[in-house]
């Protein structure tokens, strides 16, 4: 909380500076829906909220879920504004249909093995994935978190036999903080929201995988130009602000 | 006494053809969308084929334990007179309205590897239940033997009374009436609570993939093979889904026709 009250500051003070006779010149109103990748889904909340209010006619509405899942429901017609993906193939999905206008990477990720709080089993490195005994869940290959771990179990020349390949990330956190898998691999955003029952191990740079965020504006939005102020206050110094506190990296 | 049948009044026939459709066009959206060219090749695959014979077995394992464990319940809640039965069935019945990964969730509360029990069973016996098959019975058979026990129970209160009382006095003790009159009685409505189990079973994902996991060939079953097919492949997912669709209606239809007496 301490940490938040310069940026209240901030934001109270824009929201009164807004409040003069002179509208500024991106002025936008209505709402405005942005599909996002599940694992942004804390940091877009927060990033929702504050645009919220230094827009004060806008409401956000958020939808989260597999990025691959926002991909078939925006070819399907679902309504939206803004789509943030977390790779680049899901979004050229939609690049490919002529869904989306331009993207524009927004952020990275890391991959991270967690662990229970202590680590209990003293896993060190990748390699030690492999050891038998433990029970190791991954993310599948379906998903871009699955697909990482195996580029970077491929670097590290591991072999892992998982337990399950589970069909999103969280579910990965959930069950090694619920003691139920020794470890799995991970985004490093994710091992920061998985609060104090789970911990990190670091994977380095030579072996880990770089994932790239990208967003980009739905064709079919119904309100452009708040998409558009969405979109730019993502990639501002302050919406980049509250993406790092998340543990996410500037592209 | 059954008589050819009704004349159906034209308000109920609209309303039941709406209801109808309601049901077979998604199917048919299905059909639509099926990609009949390389239908065959993606049944075929092993991945496929895995999953199938996974959710077979594991369907039917868990409708016999449904079967062992359900039956002694409804015929409790049917028979014996005792305080909290109400509250008893609710609480065996809660699976029916419970989110099934709600369900998984509370399952890994009670019997994963830091559960109330499932710690004992680890230290003890070294049995571990999430990730393995025995994961995904105990999993299905949670969301799909309240099925079971409901229709039972129905089928024991509406059963006549009158031929276990005459076992009675000729002199049959309660274990030969239970096996010799009330068993066969209710044969129908244990046969038809077993498939209404089993399809249950056969469909169940959320709880399966909370608290078994997803591994091909060990806990991915049909529908989760679905789930994971639609976010990299969606046309071998439709033929997945299609795959299942088939083999459960053969089921329920052929077992309808043989053994609930349909017309």
């Amino acid at each position: 909380m301490k940490r938040s009250t310069p940026l209240l500051m901030a934001v109270a003070l824009t929201a009164t500076a807004c409040g003069g006779t002179t509208q500024p010149a991106g002025a936008v109103s209505g709402s405005v829906t942005v599909l996002a990748a599940a694992s942004l889904s804390s940091a877009f909340k927060d990033l929702g909220g504050q645009f919220e209010m230094d827009h004060s006619s806008v409401k956000v509405d958020l939808s989260f879920a597999g990025s691959p899942t926002l991909v078939a429901q925006v070819k399907q017609g679902a309504p939206g504004d803004v789509f943030a993906s977390a790779d680049q193939p899901n979004m050229q999905a939609l690049q490919d249909a002529s869904l989306v206008g331009t993207a524009q990477v927004f952020a990275r990720n890391r991959l991270e093995i967690v662990v229970g709080a202590g680590n209990p089993k003293g896993i060190a490195s990748l390699g030690d994935l492999a050891r038998p005994g433990l029970i190791v869940i991954l993310c599948a290959p379906s998903v871009p978190c699955g697909r990482y771990t195996l580029q970077a179990f491929t670097k590290a020349g591991v072999t892992v036999k998982p337990a399950s390949q589970e069909t999103d990330v969280k579910a990965v956190v959930s069950k090694v903080s619920l003691g139920e898998a020794d470890a799995g691999v991970v985004y490093v955003t994710d091992v920061k929201a998985g609060g104090s029952k789970v911990q990190g191990v670091g994977i380095p740079d030579a072996q880990n995988v770089v994932a790239r965020y990208p967003i980009a504006l739905l064709t079919e939005s119904k309100n452009g130009s708040a998409g558009k102020a969405f979109i730019e206050f993502v990639l501002s110094p302050q919406g980049q602000g509250i993406l790092q506190r998340y543990g996410f990296l500037s592209p | 006494m059954r008589r050819a049948g009704d004349r159906v009044p034209i308000p109920l026939a609209v309303l039941a053809a709406l209801g109808a459709a309601f049901f077979i066009l998604p199917l048919v959206g299905l059909l639509a969308r099926a990609p009949w060219a390389t239908a065959w090749s993606e049944l075929t695959s092993s991945e496929a084929l895995t999953a199938l014979r996974l959710s077979i077995v594991c369907s039917l394992a868990s409708t016999g334990v449904a079967l062992v464990l359900g039956f002694p319940l409804a015929w409790v809640y049917a028979r014996a007179a005792f305080p909290g039965r109400n509250l008893l069935r609710a609480l065996t019945t809660l699976p029916m309205v419970l989110p099934p990964v709600v369900g998984g969730v509370a399952l890994l509360f009670a019997l994963g590897r830091r559960g109330l029990v499932g710690q004992w069973l680890d230290q003890l016996f070294g049995v571990r239940l999430p990730f393995t098959v025995a994961g995904v019975v105990v999993a299905e058979t949670f969301v799909a033997m309240p099925f079971l026990i409901l229709t039972v129970e129905a089928g024991l209160r509406g059963m006549d009374r009158r031929f276990e009382d005459a076992a009675r006095t000729l002199g049959a003790n309660r274990w030969t009436l239970l096996r010799r009159v009330t068993l066969p009685m209710v044969a129908p409505s244990l046969f038809a609570g077993a498939v209404l189990c089993w399809a249950r079973a056969l469909g169940e994902f959320g709880a399966t993939i909370t608290f078994a996991g997803n591994f091909p060939g060990r806990t991915q079953t049909m529908p989760l093979a679905v789930y994971v097919a639609l976010e990299t492949r969606p046309e071998g997912a439709i033929v997945l889904s299609l795959v299942m669709l088939a083999v459960s209606l053969v089921v329920l239809v052929s077992l309808r026709d043989r053994w609930l007496g349909a017309a």
